[in-house]
């Protein structure tokens, strides 16, 4: 209603808006625009394209062992991303209903500001060979040998979780915290199970922020890189390395043009399908409202 | 707090129906109370292990950047490490000065940006509003490889050599869009009414901004700018990608330390940074109160 009554005022939005509308445009849609082009071209011979329109790429990306790798940064991706969430949500109610909210708050926002690298180069201390788990059992002489705990895909899954865990629990925790606490109450006054509670009222009303939270863990971690490389072993490689080798490396461009495009569209995909579908969902319960509000 | 309020209110008639049928009411009452504790304790014991979990990495890294040894190995309190971080290690320092040029720089760049945009959105309305409003949210959702990978393609397409040029373009793109939301979110409590008020007592509309819009919304631009600093001196994926020679930034060069052997320097240099990321935090804690507070 605000917006309507400034039309009568000038109008400033382009002169405000435009210059971030035109960087993006330069140095975020052109360079993905780029990348879409370059994925239905032909293979330069010293990296770079050839202005031919092929299929190639795509061709290239079906017929070898890449559907393997595909199925692999799925399965990691999904048992990484269901892990994390399950850790959320007891974690995000925990603090809505705590008192000292600004303390937790800080304590979750530290290692989530921490440098990634050096939080995985923890792990690495921690998981290594001659690591602080493997140098505490050989100590109390539970092992003799070191325990294979690094570069292999659990590593992989736990530093994953490690490193998302935050940017799960900071929405899960800001849609829980506007929740009211005493429907949970009501609900079970009026005879509803304690899960029927959790799984009926509370998590309904909380949607946005998992779906939220599901968006800012699933994505990423499908297009991980630096995690795989660094705690992974040859076998745990992901889409994001396969991409980084494809364009430093072998400098096949088309190719990992075309990998990222997957990537582009899946996420794409993902952020409308997750956002339509809460969407809607707001649009259904606004409509059972007003359908109450007419037959009050 | 409500429980026990909700119990007392009704105390009278529970404790009447309790007359006939001692295990209703209030029997079930406290059962429930007593569920509803164990529940919450259930989900703090989980937070409570969550917040271990996310800090015991942290807390062996400090703990054995004071080892004298070089292994995981404890063998006596040291700070040689320390040492050899300030006054041994020149090229993580220049990387350092790299970090601090191009965080500050695009930091800046992209508040300006953004602040102007969120104005011009949040009260505004005009042709290209929602394509502004979708490619400002883009950003924040693509894999961070993706992002870095195009700008890499698109930069050798237009023959712009990599470099702290580079940097600066691709960290000011990723730092956009959340000074854009935390400068938008900072508007919403904004009451435009003053600034119609301004506009009928003859103020320009740059005075109106420098005076009015900016002083108000300043909370939100300084974390926004906060933000992007830090986000700019952490990134290290879409870095790698768009660095050219002698442009190296801090973490690409924990990277290489990271990558090929590891020096303990490295723990020291990390409860550094940790400590730089608390002070961060300390100043951004009134952000986070009103966060807490704004239910």
């Amino acid at each position: 209603m605000r917006h309507q009554k400034l039309l009568t005022s000038r109008n400033y939005g382009k002169p405000y808006s435009y210059p971030m509308g035109i960087w993006f445009t330069l140095f975020f849609i052109l360079p993905i625009g780029i990348i879409i082009a370059y994925s239905f071209m032909k293979k330069g011979l010293h990296g770079g394209v050839e202005l031919q329109l092929t299929l190639d790429a795509y061709i290239q990306m079906i017929n070898t062992s890449y559907g393997k790798l595909f199925v692999r940064t799925l399965v990691v991706t999904l048992i990484s991303t269901v892990i994390t969430i399950a850790i959320s949500l007891p974690c995000g109610y925990a603090m809505a209903r705590s008192k000292h909210q600004t303390i937790l708050l800080f304590l979750i926002i530290i290692p989530f500001w921490t440098n990634s690298l050096i939080r995985i180069n923890a792990w690495i201390a921690i998981l290594g060979n001659e690591g602080f788990i493997n140098e505490t059992l050989k100590n109390l002489g539970l092992v003799r040998e070191s325990l294979p705990l690094l570069y292999n895909q659990s590593a992989v899954i736990l530093v994953l979780i490690y490193m998302y865990l935050p940017y799960a629990i900071l929405p899960v925790f800001t849609a829980m915290d506007k929740f009211d606490f005493s429907l949970l109450e009501a609900a079970r006054d009026l005879g509803a199970t304690k899960s029927e509670s959790m799984f009926k009222v509370l998590l309904p009303n909380v949607r946005s922020g998992v779906v939220t939270a599901i968006i800012f863990t699933f994505i990423p971690i499908f297009g991980a890189y630096t995690v795989p490389l660094l705690v992974g072993g040859k076998d745990s490689y992901m889409i994001g390395n396969v991409i980084v080798d494809q364009v430093t490396k072998v400098r096949n461009w088309p190719l990992a043009s075309a990998f990222s495009m997957v990537i582009t569209v899946l996420s794409t995909v993902g952020v409308l399908w997750m956002m339509g579908t809460s969407a809607r969902e707001a649009a259904r319960n606004k409509a059972a409202q007003v359908k109450q509000e007419i037959a009050v | 707090m409500s429980k026990t309020e909700n119990s007392n209110l009704f105390s009278p008639f529970t404790s009447r129906l309790s007359k006939k049928n001692p295990s209703s009411e209030p029997a079930r009452h406290a059962k429930r109370a007593y569920q509803n504790k164990n529940r919450v304790s259930l989900s703090n014991t989980v937070l409570t292990v969550a917040v271990a979990f996310l800090f015991l990495p942290l807390v062996v890294i400090v703990v054995y950047s004071f080892n004298s040894a070089k292994g995981m190995v404890w063998s006596g309190f040291s700070i040689g490490w320390y040492q050899k971080l300030f006054f041994g290690s020149d090229k993580l320092w220049s990387s350092f000065g790299n970090s601090l040029i191009i965080a500050f720089s695009s930091a800046f760049f992209s508040t300006v940006l953004g602040t102007l945009a969120a104005i011009g959105v949040n009260w505004y309305r005009f042709r290209g509003r929602l394509y502004i409003q979708t490619i400002s949210f883009l950003p924040m959702v693509l894999p961070e490889v993706i992002i870095g990978i195009s700008m890499l393609i698109f930069f050798s397409a237009i023959n712009i050599p990599l470099g702290m040029v580079t940097i600066f373009i691709a960290h000011t793109t990723f730092c956009l869009p959340f000074v854009f939301l935390m400068v938008l979110a900072r508007l919403d409590e904004f009451d435009f009414s003053i600034i119609e008020a301004a506009h009928d007592l003859g103020a320009t509309e740059k005075q109106t901004l420098f005076r009015i819009i900016i002083p108000a919304i300043m909370p939100g631009i300084l974390s926004g700018f906060l933000m992007a600093v830090t986000m700019s001196l952490e990134d290290f994926v879409i870095t790698f990608f768009v660095s050219g020679p002698g442009s190296t930034t801090l973490p690409l060069y924990v990277f290489s330390m990271v990558r090929y052997g590891i020096s303990p320097v490295i723990n020291a240099l990390s409860f550094i940074m940790i400590l730089g990321t608390m002070l961060i935090a300390f100043v951004l804690r009134n952000f986070l109160k009103n966060i807490a507070a704004s239910k």
